[in-house]
């Protein structure tokens, strides 16, 4: 398997997708490809030797293209977030992962649910639906705390024909956005059919939305979760 | 050839000599599971060991609150690269559950409520190396971490101490698991950083 070996990425194209995410592309020569939902492993090397890793989820179906939220504190994201620029190189490996995917050949009704940066492998995963001219049904529940926080709002903000959008904001709304600020609730998942789910963001969130969906009569062996960042978020 | 990346200076944390390769220190307690957490209520759970005879070996909640207990501090290692170094635990060890069962087998498959699933040789759950837990630092572990209770078995990456652990069966084969058969290493031993198959 190919997955393991580390390649020279270079950084060709940034594009901030709001004030504190931006997304990567990079050159990666000898890519074997990928499926939506699938992540890569990144390693930065500091000039006296010292590495760091970490893992992103891959944004789109082709191409190796990360988006990164910055962690004020952190140690990786705000050197890829603010201090990167194309041209620069690191080394990564993958794809990794291969259980929250979805692949273009599946008709089945899809439900995704995304909380905060955990948008970013169910962007994917419309990106592929799109790329492939798949016709199955996709619905997106986007949770996110405020309008500044929103990734690739040019394709959200005006969905693909077949993938329903609902923006859930937690605690501020744009001016005339139907849907009063709060958590996330069954009302904002349902009602909808039986439908292969996809759960990503933090813990505390894919907790809660795992639940409802749960409550709200989804096979829990057709949800599939991925998580990230410390409990309790 | 290293592959250096410019500017990028990171921040160098004490005790990397308990760092095993390509790991990082947290203090927090990250979650990775791969679908809804389930609700296990202890007077609805049991364990059970299954030998490769077919005889079992099965334990109510009551019963391993009975048990003798010992409370490890260990350190622990995913494979998503975060370790956690000191952590505090209360549980079984697999020692005393072993006792009595008599096998041949050299394989375990550890399966949990909700299907997860996790293999490894026997030998690495015996000899004080493995427990049942179900306290964490000195609290009822949390469904989350996999309460009531899950396998702690720290020498090797994380995925392999299954939450929410159910039972164990015994194999004369090797039985890859859940993330064994999704690309992830057989063995998994962080220090020679095993992560994925072919590592």
């Amino acid at each position: 398997m190919p997955m393991t070996k580390w390649r020279v990425a270079r950084l060709v194209k940034v594009r901030d997708e709001n004030p504190t995410a931006r997304t990567l592309v990079f050159d990666v020569p000898g890519w074997p490809g990928h499926v939506a939902g699938q992540h890569v492993d990144v390693r930065l090397t500091a000039e006296d030797g010292y590495t760091a890793r970490r893992s992103y989820s891959l944004a789109a179906p082709e191409g190796v293209e990360l988006t990164v939220q910055r962690v004020e504190d952190g140690e990786v994201s705000p050197y890829l977030t603010q201090d990167m620029e194309p041209g620069d190189e690191l080394e990564l490996r993958g794809p990794v992962g291969g259980w929250f995917v979805w692949r273009p050949d599946g008709t089945t009704p899809v439900l995704l649910v995304a909380g905060g940066a955990g948008i970013v492998p169910l962007m994917a995963m419309i990106r592929a639906r799109r790329a492939a001219g798949s016709g199955a049904p996709f619905r997106l529940v986007y949770a996110l705390r405020s309008p500044g926080q929103l990734y690739y709002a040019d394709e959200l903000l005006s969905p693909d024909p077949g993938v329903a959008v609902t923006l859930a904001y937690t605690r501020s709304a744009p001016e005339g956005h139907a849907r009063p600020p709060g958590r996330l609730t069954a009302a904002d998942l349902g009602p909808y059919g039986e439908a292969d789910c996809y759960v990503c963001g933090p813990t505390g969130f894919v907790e809660a939305a795992a639940t409802l969906l749960v409550e709200l009569g989804h096979d829990p062996a057709r949800i599939k979760t991925e998580r990230f960042g410390p409990t309790g978020e | 050839m290293t592959t250096f990346t410019r500017g990028f200076r990171g921040r160098r944390r004490g005790g990397d000599d308990r760092l095993p390769p390509g790991q990082y220190l947290t203090e927090d307690f990250p979650v990775l599971s791969a679908g809804p957490t389930p609700d296990v209520p202890p007077d609805r759970w049991e364990f059970a060991i299954h030998t490769e005879t077919g005889q079992a070996h099965r334990w109510t909640w009551q019963e391993l609150m009975a048990l003798p207990y010992e409370t490890p501090t260990v350190d622990i290692h995913c494979v998503t690269t975060w370790s956690k170094l000191d952590t505090t635990w209360q549980g079984v060890s697999l020692d005393v559950l072993f006792e009595d069962v008599e096998t041949a087998a050299e394989y375990a498959l550890v399966h949990s409520y909700g299907g997860y699933t996790t293999n490894l040789p026997l030998e690495d759950l015996l000899d004080g190396k493995a427990w049942i837990a179900y306290r964490y630092e000195g609290e009822e572990l949390a469904p989350v971490h996999g309460g009531p209770a899950r396998l702690l078995v720290p020498h090797l990456y994380f995925w392999k101490s299954a939450k929410w652990v159910r039972g164990i069966r015994l194999l004369t084969e090797d039985w890859p698991g859940f993330w064994e058969t999704a690309g992830y290493h057989n063995y998994g031993d962080p220090w020679r950083e095993q992560r994925y198959a072919d590592d």
